[in-house]
């Protein structure tokens, strides 16, 4: 949410402009096409891997409080990937946990005032949707040949339905990376939009004097919880994005 | 007084960003922004920097300690067990020892005890044959003593009678004072 105090102009509500790209280090960010966006990016990947660097430091057989909180983390990601995709589940789990991280690191910093939500962007969630997708594509022919294509037609259904099934399969597949970058985008949009707004209100109650002041309460009120909301969204979504990664790549590694 | 600053606040970012608050559409799916496509390169050099280092350096690292401490732990278990079993024989063997102990002691016992008593019956046994030769011999004594006093008695008897008689009548006759004692005291 790039500068809420700049959000009320008058009495119209910019819930968009927070999403607007600018360059960041100058002339230097516009030639390399360097926005707040990648910056944030960097920001997460090194927050997540000075809290695994820190926390792991001590590398006690009793952990303290971040090693702890470091070592769940792994267990979490580790446990969902090997249950959900099997026993070629530790394969990809530092990839399913690379994701899960990028996500929650990207939606929990963009909660963080004058700071940019990089989920927020449709073309960075499709482009780690299409990034699932094409690993999906190549650990089925790796793991499977060619002959993960017989999936697009279910065991046991009679020949003559094959027309009609084959498309409705492939097409269910082919939505998939659809579905997943638009859930996540939407639901970080939404949530940003809905804060943003509500921000406003308060911005524009306050200028109608003592009265309004007593009224903007309620606004501010509204965004703490829903900061609360998307603290839970936040993680949710994350989780979701690891968790549907984690069934693709079974489909893909199963026989 | 509030409101010269606060209109001031309000005009500002419309003279900053003209036409903004008016701009349709999200800026999300302005395809044109040369900035909407570097974020997603920018965004795949990122994550495959993110990818490389979690799985060569970071992860790893979280799963030596992991396995270094299940190991650990299993090591101590082991040992724990093998000390368990240990102490288990120690106090099975020092169980086994005592009774053992137990049983020589009560045999020791039993043995001492039938000792005594079989010295106490032989030392009774001796007593007591002892005692017999002792009553037999006084008897042989007391059956000679009086054998003896019975013989002298009939010459007690005699003389006494001889005595008397000569005192009674003034005469006596030997033969025939002995031969009436004789009958009398048949």
């Amino acid at each position: 949410m790039t500068g809420e105090a700049s959000v009320a102009a008058g009495s119209t509500i910019d819930a968009l402009g927070q999403f607007e790209l600018h360059p960041v280090l100058g002339h230097l960010g516009e030639a390399l096409r360097f926005s707040q966006s990648p910056l944030f990016m960097l920001i997460a990947a090194a927050v997540v891997l000075v809290f695994l660097y820190v926390g792991m430091r001590p590398a006690a057989v009793v952990p303290g409080r971040l090693q702890a909180a470091a070592e769940i983390s792994y267990d979490f990601v580790h446990d969902l990937a090997v249950s959900t995709i099997g026993e070629n589940g530790a394969t990809f789990f530092p990839f399913v946990f690379a994701i899960f991280f990028f996500i929650l690191a990207g939606n929990y910093l963009g909660l963080l005032p004058f700071s940019f939500t990089y989920t927020s962007h449709i073309a960075v969630t499709f482009g780690l949707a299409i990034m699932v997708f094409i690993i999906s594509i190549l650990a089925s022919i790796r793991f499977q040949g060619v002959g993960f294509l017989k999936h697009f037609l279910p065991a046991g259904t009679p020949v003559w339905l094959a027309p009609l099934l084959v498309p409705i399969e492939l097409i269910s597949f082919l939505s998939r990376p659809v579905s997943l970058s638009i859930r996540l985008f939407a639901n970080m949009v939404a949530g940003h939009v809905l804060l943003e707004v509500f921000a406003g209100f308060t911005i524009m109650l306050a200028g109608l004097g003592a009265f309004g002041h007593v009224l903007a309460i309620a606004p501010i009120a509204i965004n703490i919880a829903l900061t609360a909301l998307e603290l839970l969204v936040g993680v949710l979504q994350a989780y979701v994005f690891a968790i549907l990664t984690c069934i693709y790549l079974r489909e893909a590694v199963a026989h | 007084m509030y409101r010269t600053p606060r209109l001031f606040l309000f005009a500002a970012p419309l003279a900053a960003v003209p036409g903004r608050a008016v701009a349709a559409g999200m800026p999300q799916l302005n395809f044109h922004d040369p900035l909407l496509i570097g974020q997603v390169v920018w965004g795949a050099v990122i994550f495959g920097g993110f990818y490389l280092a979690l799985s060569r350096f970071a992860l790893p690292r979280v799963e030596r300690v992991l396995t270094n401490r299940r190991t650990r732990i299993q090591n101590d278990l082991d040992v724990a067990r093998k000390a368990k079993a240990e102490a288990d024989r120690a106090s099975a063997e020092l169980l086994s020892v005592r009774h053992e102990a137990a049983e020589q002691a009560r045999a020791h016992v039993e043995r001492i005890q039938s000792e005594a008593r079989a010295n106490a019956e032989a030392h009774a046994a001796e007593t007591a044959k002892r005692l017999e030769t002792e009553i037999a011999n006084a008897e042989t004594r007391i059956t000679q003593s009086r054998e003896q006093a019975l013989s002298s008695l009939s010459e007690i008897a005699t003389s006494t009678t001889q005595d008397l008689v000569s005192r009674l009548i003034g005469t006596q006759d030997e033969q025939t004072v002995a031969s009436a004692v004789k009958r009398v005291s048949a």
